[in-house]
């Protein structure tokens, strides 16, 4: 198997790897570029735990192959932050509790917030559907449920605020 | 030494307190690092090769090519594992489940293992590794590994808890019997008998994060390994133990845990990848796939009960037994007794009996899930409860109210019960709004208790004051759900400090005393003990550091609300020290300031749970929805209420996956054929309503705050009150778990 040369966009920065074609960007992503917030929990895309966007699509990173970042904008948990500023998402789960073991954190926040720039005012069930390829073993996903709710509802003041202005 | 912990029912500043976790800010920004995020210099990455039979000799096994091939390090086998463990069979077993040893015993199990360059080239050296196997006679069902045609997996099994013991090898590795009274005067004096067999279907924990490590021998016999596990003190001394090392100079560091119920209070790779490291003399990292998951590592038993209940006309029970036979894979286990033990503790009975039998079978090894052994047993008992009240008119509440066990009930499994929870969740039950919520067509309420016993152990704990008064908690116990911040309140409850003065780790083993590890709900219960009693000595040295910067008798300085008081009329002058102060002038006082505590955590106090549950059974497909959903648990005192909420709908959210679509599918040939998640389906969001919680707490009276473990009751009730909604719901009494459609909608027609 042959191995190629990648240059991409990782939240915001160009990036350069070398990878052989076959391998995936899951792998990539955390072997070569050293991302590892980004976690797998099964690689056959079943659990979501992976879950990066690749120009804005929410896509699972085990099923995507490192090649196929190339020339593209992708963007990982590690990405959500701005400077020290956490995202709505972020600050809502650490409030609500929406994490036990946190290990499918990552995976849910980036599924999350695709959700959110598509419907700004989900239902529960929008919310359940929308997450429903995360697999979460600790929580139940109820402090999940609640923490999107309320990050939803405060990305809303804040974008009602700006339209004010 | 004798410490007391006896509940002393004080007023509270932070505990109860939802305050952010410490560890928050690391998972939500991808920083935190779990088993597989974690790389050691020059390392090597570690494979294993899985025999594809149920049962098989190891007729041969042939590595030389593979040994050849360029960027291959080291290949384990057998033959580099000598037995070191003197005798001790379960060291032994455990041994052996890492690595077969002549014989695979289930399809998945090990049989060599290597260390190369690359993922790439371990691959291509496990082609070249040629094994000759010899298929054997295999079994996986647990009711036909009992049958005497069965072929006898181990020669060296031969029952115990049987007298005399049967000179004749078989699969059954253990009977136990417990109870009280006699069961067959009471059944001869029921006006009801309700007799039913169930059975239930084996579940894996279903962690997300797979096992993970990275092992780092050097040839001086000294070694460090990273590993995600639920106790790396345990993981230390068991690895220790096989490999022929010293256990002091193995350092265990834990990494964050990605989920674990269980699952990860056992060894399974991290033998092996010291080995790899040792014999290539380089660190080796194993990261398991998720099929190696499922077919290798953590299930639970299958199991198959038969049911005996006797109720008087007035609703009492008066005669109750069961015999559970529980299959635990290829090695033995307690799981049987477990569940023989847990089955009929919510109730208050005068005759009662018991039978388990741990059953052998060509399955992966069991492993604790999360209230080991005691949700299956509740599936069966729980539903036959209801069949009983039923048979006599009354409300499944009621009913379960006046057999309800209470203070001073001897219980079925032999201990007499102080103050308990079971009475109280029932009455919170019976009073909660869910029960006068109405219900739709095809729908079915259905209710269930469920008890676990909890552990203590052995603890350790230390705290250190900074020079600044901020305060560093080294705690020994994973952090597998957030009992860094539990145990972080409690620091800052007993100092009498701000909580985000504290900051809590989970110490490595060369750094703190021997802990258990987080099983038996014991986390925020043992550790917290040890916490309280840390900060109370390091009290006392900060009293003593006090009366040196003031010059007066130590006797005359009391400690309140993070201060040192001078007492007595002479020093009303002196104003309060801070501990803050205290801790910047340590330097001339005495030096560090640190308080300390190691000991055996005793009284972890039982804990009940009644769960309520919604269900809509679609007559088309013979799927089930659930509706609604409540969990009533007492928590003792909750220390950080987010996080009890969070163990209950946990507990709940894995009862549910496993009462309705989760088990594990062997085919005839003996292989699992579902090893994956897509096969074996979890719950997802969409799968679940908001799951209600009720806390409640009653008192432990042997933790200073009144804490008992909180963990793993929830899983308990699910299954059966899943059971009894869908009777109630569609008429259908179901004996067999998973509850899945085609087996709904089978016994839909055998009914029609
Ligand atoms: S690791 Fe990609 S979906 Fe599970
Ligand atoms: S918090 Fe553990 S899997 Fe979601």
């Amino acid at each position: 198997m042959s191995t190629s040369t990648v240059s991409t966009t990782i939240n915001g920065d160009a990036v350069q790897f070398a990878c052989p074609t076959d391998e995936s960007l899951l792998d990539a992503i955390r072997n070569r570029v050293g991302l590892t917030g980004v976690k797998e929990g099964c690689g056959t895309g079943d659990c979501g735990a992976c879950s990066i966007t690749m120009d804005g699509r929410l896509v699972c990173s085990c099923l995507v192959l490192g090649v196929e970042a190339n020339g593209r904008a992708i963007e990982t948990v590690e990405g959500m932050a701005d400077g020290d500023q956490l995202h709505p998402l972020q600050e809502k789960f650490i409030e609500h509790a929406a994490l036990q073991c946190g290990i499918c954190t990552p995976g849910f926040l980036i599924a999350a917030r695709v959700l959110l720039e598509r419907n700004p005012d989900p239902t529960e069930k929008e919310i359940r559907y929308a997450l429903a390829g995360n697999l979460c073993r600790c929580t139940g996903y109820d402090k999940i449920v609640r923490a999107v709710q309320a990050a939803a509802k405060e990305m809303r003041k804040a974008s009602k605020k700006r339209t004010r202005k | 030494m004798r410490q007391d912990t006896k509940f002393t029912n004080q007023n509270f500043r932070v505990i109860g307190s939802r305050v952010n976790r410490p560890d928050g800010m690391d998972k939500v920004t991808g920083r935190a690092r779990y088993g597989a995020d974690y790389d050691a210099p020059g390392q090597l990455v570690g494979l294993f090769l899985r025999s594809p039979h149920a049962h098989a000799r190891i007729v041969s096994m042939d590595i030389s090519r593979a040994e050849k091939l360029a960027g291959v390090k080291a290949i384990i086998t057998a033959d580099d594992l000598p037995d070191l463990t003197n005798g001790n069979r379960e060291m032994l077993d455990i041994l052996e489940n890492s690595m077969a040893r002549g014989r695979a015993l289930y399809d998945g199990h090990a049989v060599a293992a290597v260390a190369a360059s690359d993922v790439k080239t371990a691959r291509k050296a496990l082609k070249l590794i040629k094994v000759e196997y010899e298929q054997l006679p295999h079994v996986t069902d647990v009711d036909e590994a009992m049958q005497p045609d069965a072929p006898v997996i181990h020669d060296w099994i031969f029952t115990q808890g049987v007298n005399p013991t049967p000179k004749k090898p078989s699969n059954v590795c253990n009977r136990t019997e417990m109870g009280h009274g006699d069961v067959d005067a009471g059944f001869a004096r029921a006006a009801h008998i309700i007799e039913k067999s169930y059975k239930t279907e084996q579940t894996h924990q279903g962690y997300i994060e797979p096992h993970a490590c990275v092992a780092s021998m050097g040839p001086d016999g000294s070694g460090e390994l990273w590993v995600t596990t639920q106790g790396h003190f345990a993981y230390r001394n068991v690895c220790a133990e096989l490999l022929g090392l010293d256990i002091a100079k193995l350092k265990v560091t834990s990494s964050e845990i990605g989920g674990g119920f269980g699952g990860k209070t056992h060894v399974w790779a991290e033998p092996i990848a010291l080995a790899l490291s040792r014999k290539a003399n380089r660190p080796v990292k194993v990261v398991m796939t998720r099929d190696e998951v499922f077919r290798a590592t953590g299930p639970a038993s299958s199991t198959s009960i038969d049911v005996k209940i006797g109720v008087t006309k007035k609703g009492r029970i008066i005669a109750a037994s069961a015999e559970l036979r529980y299959a635990d894979g290829a090695f033995p286990g307690p799981w049987a007794i477990l569940g023989a033990m847990t089955s009929f503790a919510c109730y208050d009975l005068k005759n009662v009996k018991t039978v388990g039998y741990d059953v052998i079978c060509n399955r992966p090894k069991v492993a604790a899930y999360r209230a080991p052994s005691a949700p299956m047993a509740a599936f069966a008992i729980e539903s036959t409860v209801d069949l009983a009240a039923a048979a006599v008119g009354m409300d499944a509440v009621d009913f379960r109210i006046k057999n309800a066990a209470k203070k001073g009930t001897l219980s079925s499994y032999g201990v007499t019960y102080g103050p308990i929870g079971i009475g109280p969740t029932l009455d919170a039950a019976k009073n909660h709004p869910h029960m006068k919520a109405k219900l739709k067509k095809n729908q079915g309420r259905g209710m269930a208790c469920g008890f676990w016993f909890n552990f203590g152990g052995q603890t350790c704990s230390t705290i250190n004051i900074a020079a600044d008064g901020t305060v560093n908690l080294s705690v020994g116990t994973i952090d597998v759900g957030g009992s860094r911040a539990s145990l972080s309140l409690i620091a800052a409850e007993e100092l009498g400090i701000p909580y985000e003065h504290v900051k809590a780790s989970v110490a490595d083993t060369a750094s703190l005393g021997h802990n258990d590890m987080t099983d038996g709900s014991r986390g925020t219960f043992s550790s917290g003990m040890a916490t309280i009693v840390a900060a109370r000595r390091a009290i006392e040295v900060m009293k003593e550091r006090a009366a040196a910067m003031w010059d007066i008798p130590v006797d005359k300085v009391d400690w309140k609300d993070g201060h040192a008081v001078a007492k007595g009329k002479k020093n009303s002058k002196l104003a309060p020290l801070s501990l803050k102060e205290i801790a910047e002038n340590s330097p001339n006082t005495g030096g560090p300031i640190a308080g300390h505590n190691e000991f055996v955590a005793d009284g972890a106090g039982v804990s009940f749970a009644s769960h309520l549950c919604d269900v809509e059974v679609d007559p088309e497909t013979g799927a089930t929805r659930i509706v609604r959903y409540t969990v009533i648990q007492d928590a003792g005192k909750a220390i950080h209420p987010d996080y009890v909420e969070g163990q209950f709908q946990g507990g709940a959210a894995q009862g549910i996956g496993w009462a309705l679509n989760e088990e594990y599918i062997y085919g005839e040939d003996g292989r699992l054929q579902n090893p994956g998640f897509l096969d074996y389906r979890i719950p997802v969001c969409s799968d679940l309503p908001f799951i209600d919680t009720q806390i409640l707490e009653i008192p432990n009276p042997d933790h200073p705050y009144g804490v008992r473990g909180v963990g793993e009751t929830s899983i308990v009730p699910p299954l059966a009150a899943i059971g009894n909604a869908i009777s109630n719901a569609v008429g259908l009494r179901m004996t067999h778990v998973p509850m899945s459609p085609p087996r709904i909608l089978a016994a839909l027609e055998a009914g029609e």
